[in-house]
């Protein structure tokens, strides 16, 4: 096969079947970063809706009911359709199989399947919203979701079916990764992004399958009160907390694993510098994902849960927090002394540093028993989990989308105008959410379209943040479309980063690599490999 | 990308070993299987959380199941899974017709699995044995004997689904088998086929003791 022709897997075939049918992992990678983007607009859009209504006590835009049906939606499609899928179905399709130095992932077809699998259980999300919506929260607790009017059962089947598709890409990326590693990469020379990969496909693999159960048991309830969870008929609606929690916690670090794992690569790329404590942070990977199946409980703390299960649910919380920290030290370790450039994708990551750290101690609060008791269900939570999962993964996204666009199309964004959104992310993010922790320290309740007249300034706060947030990803959005036709073109290795993505070029040639590739250093040896990539593709 | 020869056409492009490409398959299999087992396990939980919670309900109702039609279904699901392993052995040793006859009795049997089940659904349906609200049966003792019904019902209900979708992939083996899609070199889809048959048969061997053998 020829080298450096002006064919790459983006213009090798063309039409829409040669998308629809495709089986390149790196096609089907830019269509789940169509689906997730489209999601993400639908996501954000519903909560700037929201910040609307809550930007004064009175009823502003909507009725209660209404309001209950945009923040379930909201919470669903952008955990569901967006932050899962995310890192590890789009960016991860694209890069996983170039960092491992391989064609393809391991089951080409199955890719492919599971996206067609994410179109058909969106398209289900969508039908319930056309339908009626649920307005049960994301959570669908029972007994209310078994009984309301709201439209539960077709997001239900939604949720099932998206479910599925995650497992079948967390299976798919762990073959991939035991079996088509290039030769010469060992377990300890991958790079730290792949290592999030696998974690999070162990736990995609092992906690999913429980949701796919648990949201048919709520169908069968709802549909033909089967009586499980429905204490009139000798059933148990916590047992329905227990297994959606069993699952939910656990997806919590779907999302946030990968994100660390981009984190890893865009520090150690950023400070040119071998990455501090490479096996803590690959080793605490999989440590989170072992422990995050051992703490559900501390989501039930007020739900009539034994004492001392909450006791040891708490107790095991604190532990999950050692990994994470472990994380954050190494990242910050690298960075000392390293050769820092403050590019875009490192300016998320420093953003993520920030948000996550701020996230996850929060996190610690709340796993106690006593301080949960307080703040649950309160603006305190929802303050915590978008610091973790809007600060933490979402900005690893964009840090990792950032970071890789030019592989994706061979072309780069405006510099100057992403360091402008960057900017107005990082402040109206907290602008949005530190008034959060406030109010909800203040016991402010989530989940109500209204409140009292006190808590009037801080919510304003919270509204006008949203609108910098949503204006900083408007700009995104232009310079993004704008660079695919218009960027400026790229070598190979535009940041000289020394794993394996870099070594094919910008955009790839449908089969990856113009050579079998074999590993000739590892990831983070900058102290090894002296900077020969500095004559191509230098910004 | 890869030479002409030695690539042969049962082998996919991004593999660059046919070993590779079957130990890949295996890894996704027996991962596969673990969701499975995690799927039931959710439905293993709810019978033990209401088993201990009613012990005397399950007693008691378990006493409706038909046990001999039960021992008769398990006896038929584990001769299947022996005719599957000897399809498997059949095409190791390239005997292409002993393929097909084994994957036929293995249909069989599965086929006669379902219609014993069919027997005893539609006279539990008959007696208004069924779940939840439909529940109309009166002759078991014991506060909400529909939950036993419930969890009967879904389990032995999942289950049957996978012995559709099992005879389905049985059924797409044999076609390949007879349009000469396996050698003895290559059978990989033959044996994960037998894989998932085999989970499909373990799962009834749990299901069978814990509804019809309640001690
Ligand atoms: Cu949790």
């Amino acid at each position: 096969m020829s080298t450096a022709t002006a064919t790459n897997y983006l213009n090798e075939a063309k039409g829409w079947k040669s998308w629809l049918l495709t089986q390149d992992h790196k096609r089907i990678g830019i269509m789940y970063l169509a689906g997730i983007f489209f999601f993400f607009l639908v996501g954000g859009l519903l909560a700037l809706i929201i910040r609307w209504e809550l930007f004064t006590p009175a009823k502003d835009i909507m009725e209660a009911d209404t309001y209950n049906r945009f923040f379930t939606l909201h919470g669903a499609i952008m955990i569901f359709l967006f932050i899962i899928p995310s890192i590890p179905a789009a960016l991860g399709n694209f890069v996983l199989p170039l960092m491992l130095g391989a064609k393809d992932v391991a089951f080409p077809r199955l890719n492919l399947a599971s996206w067609y699998l994410y179109v058909i259980g969106a398209l289900f999300a969508l039908y319930s919203i056309i339908s009626g919506a649920a307005d049960t929260g994301w959570t669908f607790y029972t007994p209310y979701s078994t009984s309301t009017s709201g439209s539960v059962v077709a997001i239900a089947v939604g949720v099932f079916i998206l479910g599925f598709s995650s497992i079948f890409t967390g299976l798919n990326f762990i073959a991939t990764i035991h079996k088509l590693r290039a030769p010469g990469m060992t377990w300890f020379k991958m790079p730290l992004f792949v290592w999030g990969l696998y974690a999070t496909a162990i736990i995609q693999v092992l906690a999913t399958p429980v949701l796919g159960i648990t949201v048919v048991l709520l169908i069968l309830e709802r549909m033909v009160h089967i009586g499980i969870f429905d204490p009139a008929m000798g059933g148990d609606p916590v047992l329905f907390q227990h297994f959606f929690w069993f699952y939910s916690h656990p997806a919590v670090y779907i999302m946030i694993l990968p994100g660390m794992g981009i984190i890893s690569e865009v520090i150690a790329t950023f400070s040119h510098k071998r990455i501090f404590g490479y096996k803590a942070i690959a080793y605490s990977s999989l440590g989170i994902a072992f422990m995050s199946f051992l703490v559900w409980g501390h989501h039930m703390f007020v739900s009539g849960q034994s004492e001392l299960a909450s006791l040891i649910f708490s107790f095991l919380t604190f532990f999950v927090g050692i990994p994470s920290g472990i994380k954050v030290f190494n990242w910050v370790a690298t960075m000392y002394k390293g050769q820092i450039s403050l590019k875009v994708p490192m300016l998320y990551a420093i953003s993520f540093l920030i948000l996550f750290s701020i996230g996850g101690l929060t996190g610690i609060f709340l796993g106690a028993v006593s301080v949960d008791v307080h703040l649950h269900d309160t603006y305190f939570i929802v303050a915590h989990f978008h610091y973790t999962m809007m600060g933490g993964t979402v900005i690893a996204f964009l840090a990792g989308l950032h970071f890789w666009w030019p592989k994706l199309w061979g072309r780069i964004y405006n510099e100057t105008w992403a360091v402008v959104s960057c900017l107005m992310i990082f402040i109206g993010f907290n602008v949005t959410f530190l008034s959060q922790f406030i109010m909800g320290a203040q016991g402010m309740p989530r989940r109500y379209y209204t409140y009292p007249e006190e808590f009037q300034r801080l919510h304003g706060f919270s509204s006008v943040g949203s609108l910098i947030l949503g204006a900083g990803f408007l700009i995104m959005t232009i310079y993004l479309l704008h660079s695919i036709f218009r960027g400026k073109k790229v070598g190979r290795n535009p940041w000289q980063s020394l794993t394996m993505e870099w070594e094919a070029e910008s955009p790839p040639i449908t089969h990856n690599f113009d050579k079998d590739m074999v590993l000739e250093h590892g990831p983070y040896d900058y102290d090894i490999v002296d900077a020969k990539y500095t004559e191509e593709g230098t910004l | 990308m890869s030479n002409a020869e030695g690539h042969p056409t049962h082998l996919a492009h991004h593999f660059s070993t046919t070993e590779q490409q079957k130990d890949s398959a295996k890894i996704g299999m027996w991962l596969f299987l673990l969701t499975e087992v995690l799927l039931f396990g959710g439905l293993f939980c709810a019978y033990a959380i209401f088993r201990a919670w009613y012990p005397d309900l399950f007693h008691n109702a378990h006493s409706f199941l038909d046990t001999g039609l039960g021992a008769t279904n398990t006896v038929v699901l584990i001769t299947s899974s022996l005719t599957m392993a000897l399809a498997i052995r059949a095409m190791q040793l390239g005997n292409k017709n002993a393929t097909i006859w084994n994957l036929v009795a293995t249909l069989g049997l599965a086929g006669t699995f379902l219609v014993i089940k069919y027997i005893e659904y539609s006279h539990k349906f008959h007696l208004g044995q069924l779940p939840g609200k439909y529940y109309t049966f009166t002759g078991v003792e014991g506060g909400n004997p529909h939950i036993f019904f419930s969890i009967y019902f879904m389990m032995t209900g999942l289950h049957g689904i996978h012995v559709i979708a099992g005879m389905i992939t049985i059924g797409w083996m044999l076609y390949r088998t007879t349009k000469n899609h396996f050698s003895a070199e290559y059978y990989t889809p033959i044996e994960m086929t037998g894989l998932y048959w085999h989970l499909v048969d373990l799962i009834w061997i749990f299901l069978f003791p814990l509804f019809y053998l309640i001690g």
